[in-house]
């Protein structure tokens, strides 16, 4: 086993166990905050699957920005503690783990049946003017369709948050 | 690296964003877990992408297009929210039935 093995699963360990905190937690922020680390952990496995520039964009944007709105939101909608407040009944928690263990079993035996014997060889780091000069020559009618996208969404939110 | 691990990874990683998004009553804590669900697909296309070693880039590219997409979502749902609570002083969603007949 490489170290670049060893590293992906303590990221794997520590990114699994804070995404099962986000969603058990009886405490909004302390939910906010394991999110955190569960996408930091995901920037560290982006950084190890030779992909830095994606990883630099998932901490600016997921933990800069995404975990600050949502924190915003705890805030302004003076979210309650307690499990029974942030939780549905206990009958809807045991239906929600049954969906969520078999979606994981179903995946698993999927991917392991396809997948199995194939391994990653990690090659140099993905230098960000490839991807630049991907994204400008291949994609830039998605990429234009994406700042649309986001110019819709700015107006959309501003319209519904309006006081008046 | 076996392509495996960040397979089997993205997998847990989504099933406890479903397991959130069918467990949580608070609004904020299901935008949470729709998070955590676009963040596996997020680590299933970078490691097609190192695995299949695309000239184009097109797993990492559409993972940044993912994390757009993510960042308008999230805006538009918290404002949603935010009306929600102001018209109604609560944001769990079991409680918002307007739209039921």
């Amino acid at each position: 086993m490489t170290g670049l093995e060893v590293a992906f699963l303590l990221l794997a360990v520590s990114g699994g166990l804070a995404g099962l905190l986000v969603v058990t937690s009886r405490n909004v922020v302390h939910a906010a905050l394991w999110l955190v680390v569960a996408l930091a952990s995901v920037a560290g496995m982006y950084l190890l699957l030779a992909a830095p520039f994606v990883a630099f964009v998932q901490v600016i944007i997921y933990v800069g920005a995404i975990v600050v709105l949502l924190l915003f939101g705890i805030m302004l909608t003076r979210a309650p503690v307690g499990r029974r407040v942030l939780d549905n009944s206990p009958r809807a928690r045991v239906g929600a783990f049954v969906v969520g263990a078999g979606v994981f079993v179903m995946l698993t035996v999927f991917l392991a049946g396809a997948f199995a014997d194939e391994r990653i060889s990690i090659q140099a780091a993905t230098a960000t003017a490839a991807l630049g000069t991907s994204l400008f020559r291949n994609y830039v009618l998605p990429f234009e369709a994406v700042s649309v996208l986001l110019l819709a969404a700015l107006v959309g939110a501003i319209v519904l948050a309006r006081r008046d | 690296m076996p392509l495996l691990y960040p397979l089997t990874f993205a997998a847990f990683l989504f099933s406890v964003g479903v397991y959130g998004v069918l467990a949580r009553r608070n609004a904020v804590m299901v935008l949470m877990s729709i998070e955590l669900m676009l963040n596996a697909v997020n680590v299933n296309l970078v490691a097609f992408n190192a695995y299949l070693r695309d000239q184009l880039v097109s797993g990492q590219i559409f993972a940044l297009f993912v994390i757009a997409v993510a960042a308008a979502e999230v805006g538009i749902g918290l404002a949603i929210v935010l009306l929600i609570f102001r018209n109604r002083e609560t944001v769990n969603i079991d409680e918002v039935d307007l739209l039921r007949w």
